[in-house]
């Protein structure tokens, strides 16, 4: 560190990055989840593909599902204690 | 335990007995300031499980036994969209919170400028999207009630029970849906009690799937196997039909009237949603889990023919399980009632507020009348009456199709219907440059393709409309537009929303939005870093008294006076009304907007307040009233201006009325003392005569003062009758026309015989030219100048010389002598009365002469003055010209 930076702004620039990355994380996840959710769709609705399918698909949406809905409860998690104390309530 | 109709309708009646008792109890609780965990973030998300309706309940069993794992792409797309709440829901709770908003209308009424129409197009969307769902509702009760009748009771037999349960429904939400008029438009008693369903509904199909996972198939791996093995083993989704229904069901899960109840306007923190984003996708997740196994245990197990949809609740009455059975009715039960008591409450907003409410108020403006009446009642009247008439219609409907259509046909119909809203909503949130017509363009749009591709042909099913196209035209055929013969759904998905959106993005491109639009987009698009500034308002007559006596009418009185008092205090004047401000109205406006939706709000506070800013129209007649205020003071200005005139008009003539008096007495005290001196003379002379002391030379010359003085005083008289007749313009003038020279001559001839030398030059040049004019009266002018030039001239050798000319039509005649002139201070005063300028040579002059010479000149049309820059004193005569030159005549 040649600069010299306050331990106060440095700190609010680490609440600021922190924050930023949770807004990200909250912005890609529905991504995530439009990939994983989709996933079927490519690749199932093939000729053949579909056989059997429904069992281990079944398994694998609820398990997308499950880690979504993990991911959004850390976002949330993170959200409370990063942003919303500073989101103008 | 024996099930019977009896029995269930009495659980039910107990179940409902439940749900007032919760509703209620909320309610108070709510009343008394103590919600608490009632407006709690589990309450609000077990509140947003009304998305799940009998349609999951029975329908996802029957949708699973019928097309595999397609069924979950409807709680897929609400799952996206609460991940992802930072895009869209985020925004839409905050700008909920914000505006007020009450209802999925008038989120969008806000957006686009306040605007009443595309209000109207969405209720009416709404509720035909809604009714065919509150059927399906009344239809799915009806089902399970069929299920536990006496074999051989046909379920059109039960229709009579559709009707007492509408009925109740209708009931339970007149109730607490229409209590108060809140002006959050949030419904404590509703939200606890769909979330105490929301419970029940999640209890029992957990507990059948638990009964038909470990219960019939023995454990997770066998229930694997048994889906292996079962008819829908396989994938059969075709291809898009997957991503198109996810697609579906996350528009709707944001515009259903219902959804946007419960996840907007009854949202009572912004950070419930933080919860949510997990727990209702949790909630959603528990719903679907066992409903693939269920599915294929009742295909199994059942009978071949048997409803897939009743599965739920026929398996654990196949398998003896009456009170599995109970429990799986009462969740049906509760299913289909939370959707209809939601669904009716959000419509029944809409209705009032979009379609009542502005009709009501448009017939008060024809009376010309202010609000008048209770408002307040009239709101809630309105209300109730539309509950019944959203309940009456969805029975009707349930009458008049008799449920034909398979749950989820009905269900995904209601969906691709209410998503045509989508587009002008989410543009709306993230485009300043989206307009009304645009959004009402495409709504438009959208919903007439939707009715024609997927209304109609439920409705109409088998008419040569739906078979062949109107009027035969194949690509108009509504399950093939525009030769679209593909999937129906996705087809007409695709043409409804994908023309929806074309067009609304084509005329918000080609539409300017009005002003009112201009100020409501940016309040959406940017509510995330906008001050809240208030909106500028023409500064109106309303009184803060007028404005509480209206608020109170929708408010109420406590509730409008806290506003009010509150206001007060910030203007720092409690205990008073607080002046009209922006930020008071701005405020008085949302809480209103909370009660009777914004375009209403804004049109009872712009009655009051005269508040203009609404339209171009409205700015227009503002900009005119203020052209007529700008011309009205232009006016006012004049008529100052002409009143200051006269003002000084009137000062001017009484200054001099006042010099005037100052003059008369000056010239009477002047005559007076003129007229003394010669008497006072005449009088000693005379008496000395009387006293005949005088010698006869003496008496002589004593008689010859008195002639003189006699000649004196009658010449001044004369004089002064002259000047006299003169000033009042008595005196006749004759016009004749002379030769100039010939009247220079005659008064130079008549001056030199008055005794004073002077030699007089007359220029002989231009004695031609004739003037029309009193010769006398001119003669007497110029005779007085000659003898004025003769008595005053000061040189050794006075000479007086008169020169002629022309000028324009005026003849000039200047007499100049070669004395010392007349000092440049006394000349303005040589043509008043009395005036001499000195006493030397005054004898035989009252200094009336050249007073007189001025009055006549100026009656003869010419004028008299003097002439500076001469050697001498000369003087200037202008006499009219009598017409030409006579130069001809020589």
């Amino acid at each position: 560190m040649t600069d010299r930076v306050s331990p106060a702004a440095s700190a609010a620039q680490h609440r600021a990055r922190r924050r930023a990355r949770v807004a990200d994380a909250a912005r890609l996840l529905p991504l995530l989840g439009v990939v994983l959710f989709l996933m079927p769709d490519l690749i199932l609705s093939g000729a053949d593909a579909g056989e059997g399918a429904t069992a281990p698909w079944l398994v694998y949406l609820f398990s997308a599902w499950l880690l979504l809905l993990v991911l959004s409860f850390l976002i949330g998690h993170f959200y409370r204690r990063d942003v919303a104390p500073e989101d103008g309530r | 335990m024996n099930l019977t109709l009896n029995l269930l309708v009495a659980a039910s009646l107990v179940y409902v007995a439940i749900l007032i008792v919760v509703a209620f109890l909320a309610e108070r609780r709510a009343a008394r300031g103590a919600a608490g965990w009632l407006r709690g973030p589990m309450v609000y998300t077990l509140s947003l499980s009304i998305y799940c309706t009998a349609w999951t309940f029975y329908g996802a069993v029957g949708y699973a036994a019928r097309s595999g794992l397609e069924f979950m792409t409807i709680y897929l797309g609400p799952t996206l969209v609460f991940v992802g709440w930072w895009w869209l829901l985020r925004k839409l709770v905050r700008i909920g919170r914000a505006e007020r908003i009450t209802s999925i209308a008038d989120i969008l009424s806000s957006r686009y400028g306040k605007s009443n129409g595309l209000a109207v197009l969405v209720t009416v969307l709404a509720v035909t999207g809604t009714t065919p769902y509150i059927a399906l509702q009344l239809q799915s009760v009806t089902l399970s009630f069929a299920v536990f009748a006496a074999p051989g009771t046909e379920p059109g037999d039960l229709t009579g029970l559709a009707l007492w349960v509408a009925a109740g429904l209708a009931l339970f939400t007149v109730l607490f849906g229409t209590r108060k008029l809140d002006v959050n438009e949030r419904h404590d008693g509703i939200v606890s009690a769909i979330a105490v369903e929301a419970v029940v509904k999640l209890v029992a199909l957990v507990a059948v799937g638990v009964f038909v996972v470990w219960g019939l198939n023995g454990g997770l791996a066998a229930t694997g196997r048994a889906i292996a093995t079962s008819p829908v083993a396989g994938w059969e989704a075709a291809p898009g039909r997957w991503a198109g229904l996810i697609l579906v069901s996350a528009a709707a899960v944001i515009c259903l009237p219902r959804m946007f109840q419960v996840l907007v306007v009854e949202n009572a923190d912004e950070r419930h949603l933080v919860t949510a984003s997990w727990a209702f996708p949790l909630y959603l997740m528990a719903m679907c889990i066992f409903v693939v196994p269920i599915a294929v245990t009742g295909l199994a197990r059942l009978p071949a023919g048997s409803n897939p949809d009743l599965f739920v609740l026929t398996l654990p009455l196949a398998e003896g399980q009456d009170g599995l059975a109970l429990l799986a009715f009462l969740g049906g039960f509760s299913s289909a009632t939370s959707m209809v008591i939601v669904a009716s409450v959000a419509l029944a907003t809409m209705i009032s507020n979009h379609i009542v409410m502005p009709l009501w108020l448009a017939r008060e403006a024809d009376r010309r009348a202010t609000i008048s009446g209770d408002v307040r009642d009239l709101v809630l009247r309105a209300r109730r009456l539309s509950i019944l008439a959203v309940m009456a219609m969805g029975y009707l409907y349930f009458r008049v199709t008799g449920g034909s259509a398979a749950l989820a046909a009905i269900g995904l119909i209601a969906f691709v219907g209410i998503a045509q809203v989508l587009p002008a909503l989410a543009f709306g949130l993230f485009w300043t440059g989206a307009t009304r017509l645009g959004a009402i363009a495409g709504v438009a749009t959208g919903f007439a393709l939707w009715a024609w591709t997927m209304l109609v042909p439920v409705l109409a099913e088998a008419s040569s409309v739906v078979t062949s196209g109107p009027f035969g035209i194949g690509w108009l055929r509504p399950e093939a537009m525009f030769g679209l013969a593909g999937d129906p759904l996705l087809s007409a998905l695709m043409v409804s929303v994908g023309l929806n959106t074309f067009v609304f993005c084509l005329v918000s491109l080609f539409t300017a939005p009005t002003p009112m639009e201009q100020l409501q987009a940016p309040r959406f698009v940017h509510v995330f870093d906008r001050a809240m500034a208030p909106r500028g308002r023409l500064s109106g007559p309303a009184g803060a008294e007028e404005l509480m006596i209206m608020a109170q009418r929708i408010l109420g009185a406590t509730e409008t006076q806290d506003i009010i008092a509150a206001e007060a205090r910030l203007q720092g004047r409690p205990g008073d009304l607080p002046d009209v401000t922006p930020r008071l109205l701005e405020a008085l406006e949302r809480r209103l907007s909370g009660s009777v939706g914004a375009a209403t709000a804004h049109a009872m506070v712009s009655g009051i307040t005269g508040d203009a800013a609404v339209s171009v129209e409205d700015l227009m007649a503002v900009a005119d009233e203020t052209a007529q205020v700008m011309e009205y003071s232009a006016r006012l200005e004049a008529q100052r201006a002409e009143l200051t005139r006269t003002a000084r008009e009137l000062r001017e003539a009484n200054d001099k009325l006042t010099a005037l008096g100052v003059q008369k007495d000056a010239f009477l005290s002047q005559v007076s003392h003129e007229l003394r001196t010669p008497m006072t003379s005449i009088r000693a002379f005379a008496e000395i005569l009387r006293s005949g002391e005088a010698d006869a030379e003496e008496s002589d010359r004593y008689a010859g003062i008195i002639l003189e003085e006699s000649r004196r005083l009658t010449r001044l008289l004369d004089d002064l009758l002259d000047l006299s007749v003169l000033e009042s313009g008595q005196v006749v003038l004759t016009a004749d026309e002379v030769r100039l020279a010939d009247i220079i001559d005659r008064a130079v001839l008549a001056a030199s015989g008055s005794g004073d030398a002077i030699a007089i030059e007359v220029s002989p040049d231009l004695e031609a030219i004739c003037v029309r004019t009193d010769a006398d009266r001119l003669s007497q002018v110029f005779i007085n100048v000659i003898t004025n030039a003769a008595k005053y001239c000061d040189a050794e050798a006075p000479k007086l010389r008169i020169t002629m000319a022309t000028r324009e039509d005026m003849a000039v005649v200047d007499f100049v002598d070669n004395g010392s002139g007349i000092a440049t201070r006394d000349r303005g005063l040589i043509f008043e009365k009395f005036s001499r300028l000195s006493d030397q040579a005054a004898a035989g002059s009252a200094g009336l002469g050249l007073a007189i010479c001025r009055e006549v000149m100026a009656r003869l049309g010419g004028g008299i003055a003097y002439l500076p820059g001469q050697d001498g004193a000369a003087f200037r005569v202008h006499v009219p010209l009598a017409g030409r030159v006579a130069d001809a005549a020589e």
